[in-house]
């Protein structure tokens, strides 16, 4: 009997699955690897790109365990984000209320090249914009609409000082858009890379100049850095330059370009009057910490740069099959330029590059910007036998991880020599990789986060829609180990890491009410009250453990429009209070200790109507709760409010 | 005498502490709360060991029906005890200058350390009393009416020294800089007593050979 028992577990553990690769947690010490035991904490966060989630994820390294959503694009019934009529102007755009974005590149930023933890920013790929998250409240505080551009995706990618946060467009579009033939595209399309200037102590973004480019689809983009700093290279894909049936004929060139900008002497011409003012309607809205409060302001104007204007500021690096990624090393000399129809990797180096710039090696032009030699900037290639490479990111001991979305795989491999070092599989068809600061010149080359764009048969099944996986592999070793697969929430585009110690301490735990500027707020339960305005009812109401103040309001109308504005007298951490109100069309709010927030509810039926709190926030939470009387619209009951008569 | 007075005026000077220093400090822990909630106790007035604990301490005795954490304006001691420990601080320096003139002599110096040893004594006393009011005089509408196994009312008294479990909480009450000062103080008053004590009986037999 005991022979047989040890025959089903030995045969047991291979069940399922037949690659050699992967023994299960069981077979090493995977499972020591990742486990953080209660009350211990994460080493790394990493904050996940929630692709159509239009949302950011915090996620803990190795844990992989979900700390938080921080609503970005789109709207958050968790918080009232987006619904509430201070968040509301967050998500206006030069369209109106756009509450929904698809989030792709998140960007930690830096000081000289190194993770500094003040903000985080990512793009909307969809509706153009990019936002500024601040990672002491984790709260977006700031979003730029992008005009002239379409497919904000070589995005939101910061200069090594943060000086820059760019904005390349995916999609050539008219520019200005205009009533035209699709089919006239080609030679009429531009391609707007934006630089984004981001100003020094409070992150605010102003767009200092759009260089409109050649109508090729800017894909990817990365700053130089050390030596290149300066410098930002763009990959383009579709330098055919086709509109129709993109898959075939924007394919079809051997090679497209990844472009070199150098932004220091575009900015130079620009602080020199050089540039063109484009009449533009794009939005900036700024959430205010201490007001509580968003505001949006339609900006009207646009500086454009035509490159042949700045002679030597931009030149075309030919890159093999369509390149995807292009990622630029932590010592800032190689550019890796990822063909994602081939085997192969490209890299360019930065110091062949100046060479054959000062030399001026070119080997033709397109649209007067010079091409120069592919065999003069190159650096190496690496061969690597995968298929579809797409995105490469660093270790600090001068490897590099690129994954192959056609063959599910990462490809260790040394930057210098080009050899390939180690290759393990993901489960299944991953993007994008992250290494915390593996996007600066300090990367902390502990762990490699994969993420996946198919799941199948990694978790139980959830019917055909499944949330999407990302992979943990320990890297410290010469060999990766898979050593973790977690789900994630939207797509998980792309992350950015850094070491938790760099973010914990500065983590705010409450706002301080005696800061609260909110126009609205009550400072002091005694303040509480409701004012009459025409038909808009202003409810000041204060909340703590466990009750509202006032609880009962009478004289209410139908066809009111009723604003409760709600501050949260609580200044101990983590105690938020909720409020929500019987057939609210919006959603209910969600208000952080010393916080105000407005929700607006329109009372359609006469009758008492209760409101509550949403967050269990004590022993008495379920009598934290009031009453509004709903009268006709032509009622004469005076307005009247109480708490505890 | 010279070294007996020094020490005085050194040792009630000492006791000025009291009005940097806290005295004591009650420090309430509990799982949900891994940094403590806590007060700190100066004989002037009470502030929460971070800035919003008083109000957070507040919030959380409500439920069981105690009342706020007096601001100074509540309690006469936070008037008084400035006003008595500077008393004591200005007779002690006093005694200390006039026993270094050699005006008085060292039974003035015992008979402070007496007078304060008392007037301590005392406070204890006092502040047990405020302690035992604040943690059993509970509001009788109060939400949570907790009992004893034998009937009796639950009291939420802090201890006046040492730990006491109290509910979910660990309550910590234990003197703090401002109570070692004091402490350290009228031991050097003691010393100083003792030096000029010595110092008479040296002095005696000098004369008497």
């Amino acid at each position: 009997m005991a022979l047989i028992g040890v025959a089903m577990i030995i045969s047991s553990c291979g069940n399922g699955s037949n690659k050699s690769s992967s023994n299960g947690a069981l077979g090493s010490s995977a499972a020591e690897k990742v486990y953080v035991a209660p009350g211990q904490q994460d080493e790394f966060y990493a904050f996940l790109s929630g692709g159509y989630s239009g949302n950011l994820t915090v996620y803990g390294l190795p844990s992989g365990r979900m700390f938080k959503e921080i609503p970005v694009f789109s709207q958050f019934p968790t918080s009232g984000y987006g619904y509430s009529e201070e968040t509301k102007p967050m998500l206006n755009t030069s369209f109106g209320f756009v509450p929904w974005d698809d989030a792709h590149h998140p960007d930690i930023s830096q000081t000289n090249g190194e993770l500094d933890g003040r903000w985080i920013f990512i793009n909307g790929n969809n509706t153009p914009r990019v936002a500024r998250i601040n990672l002491s409240t984790f709260e977006t505080e700031e979003i730029i609409e992008v005009p002239n551009s379409a497919g904000n995706h070589s995005s939101s990618f910061i200069t090594e000082n943060t000086e820059y946060v760019v904005a390349g467009t995916r999609f050539s579009v008219p520019v200005p858009q205009k009533d035209m033939p699709i089919n006239e595209y080609k030679g009429n399309f531009k391609g707007a890379l934006t630089f984004i200037s981001v100003e020094p102590e409070h992150g605010n973004m102003d767009i200092k100049f759009q260089l409109l480019m050649p109508g090729f689809n800017y894909d990817l983009s990365h700053p130089g850095r050390g030596d290149s700093h300066g410098w930002f290279f763009f990959t383009t894909y579709n330098t055919e330059e086709a509109n129709s049936l993109m898959e075939v004929n924007s394919s079809q060139n051997d090679k497209d370009f990844i472009a070199a900008v150098n932004w220091k002497k575009i900015e130079e011409y620009v602080n020199n009057g050089g540039g063109t003012k484009m009449p533009a309607d794009y939005a900036h809205n700024v959430y205010d910490e201490g007001t509580h409060m968003g505001t949006s302001t339609m900006k009207k104007e646009v500086l454009t740069v035509d490159p042949l204007k700045v002679p030597g500021a931009v030149f075309f690096l030919p890159t093999p099959k369509s390149p995807h990624g292009c990622d630029v090393d932590p010592t800032g000399q190689y550019i890796i330029g990822n063909g994602k129809l081939s085997a192969d990797l490209t890299v360019h180096s930065f110091d062949k590059m100046i060479a054959a710039i000062e030399d001026e090696k070119f080997d033709g032009e397109a649209y007067g910007i010079p091409i120069l030699k592919f065999e003069d900037v190159l650096a190496g290639t690496v061969k690597s036998g995968g298929l579809g490479p797409l995105h490469t990111e660093f270790d600090e001991k001068g490897n590099a991880y690129t994954t192959f979305f056609i063959s599910s795989e990462v490809v260790k491999w040394k930057l210098g020599t080009w050899e390939v070092v180690d290759r393990k599989p993901t489960f299944y068809s991953v993007g994008h990789l992250m290494i915390p600061g593996g996007n600066s010149r300090k990367p902390f080359g502990k762990y490699v986060v994969a993420m996946n764009k198919i799941t199948k048969d990694r978790y139980l099944p959830t019917g055909p829609e499944m949330e999407h996986s990302a992979q943990i592999y320990d890297i410290s070793g010469e060999k990766m180990e898979l050593i973790y697969d977690f789900p994630t929430h939207g797509e998980p585009h792309y992350a950015a890491g850094c070491p938790a110690e760099l973010l914990a301490p500065k983590s705010k735990k409450i706002y301080r009410l005696d800061d609260n500027k909110h126009p609205y707020a009550v400072s002091n339960p005694s303040e509480a009250r409701v004012e009459r305005n025409g038909n808009e009812v202003h409810i000041y109401m204060s909340t703590i453990r466990s009750h509202f103040t006032p609880d009962n309001i009478e004289g209410v109308k139908v066809g009111d429009k009723v604003y409760f504005h709600i501050t949260n007298h609580e200044q101990d951490f983590d105690v938020p209070h909720g409020f929500s109100i019987i057939g609210q069309n919006t959603s209910e709010l969600l208000v952080m200790p010393g916080q105000t927030k407005t929700s607006i509810w329109e009372p359609k039926k006469v009758g008492v109507w209760p409101f509550y709190c949403t967050d269990f926030c004590s022993a008495l939470h379920q009598e934290m709760q009031g009453y509004v009387r709903v009268s006709p619209a032509n009622s004469d009951i005076e307005l009247s409010w109480s708490l505890g008569e | 005498m010279k070294k007996a007075s020094l020490a005085m005026i050194v040792g009630s000077a000492l006791l000025m502490g009291l009005f940097v220093f806290p005295l004591w400090n009650i420090e309430l822990g509990a799982p949900q709360y891994p940094e403590p909630l806590g007060i700190n106790i100066y004989i002037n007035g009470l502030q929460g060991q971070s800035e919003f604990d008083i109000q957070n301490i507040d919030g959380l005795n409500h439920y069981i029906g105690m009342k706020t954490l007096p601001k100074p304006e509540d309690m006469w001691e936070f008037s008084v005890f400035p006003l008595v420990i500077g008393g004591m601080v200005g007779f002690g320096v006093l005694f200390g200058a006039l026993g270094y003139f050699d005006k008085i002599s060292y039974h003035w110096f015992f008979g402070w350390f007496i007078l304060m040893t008392i007037l301590g004594v005392l406070g204890m006393y006092d502040f047990n009393a405020w302690l035992l009011d604040y943690g059993t005089n509970l509001d009788p509408k109060a939400i949570m009416k907790l009992v004893n196994p034998d009937g009796t009312p639950m009291s939420y008294k802090p201890p006046l020294l040492g730990h006491q479990k109290m509910l979910n909480f660990d309550a910590y009450s234990y003197p703090r800089l401002g109570a070692y000062f004091m402490f350290l103080g009228m031991c050097l008053t003691l010393i100083a007593g003792y030096l000029g004590w010595k110092y008479k009986k040296a002095s005696n037999l000098n004369y008497s050979t």
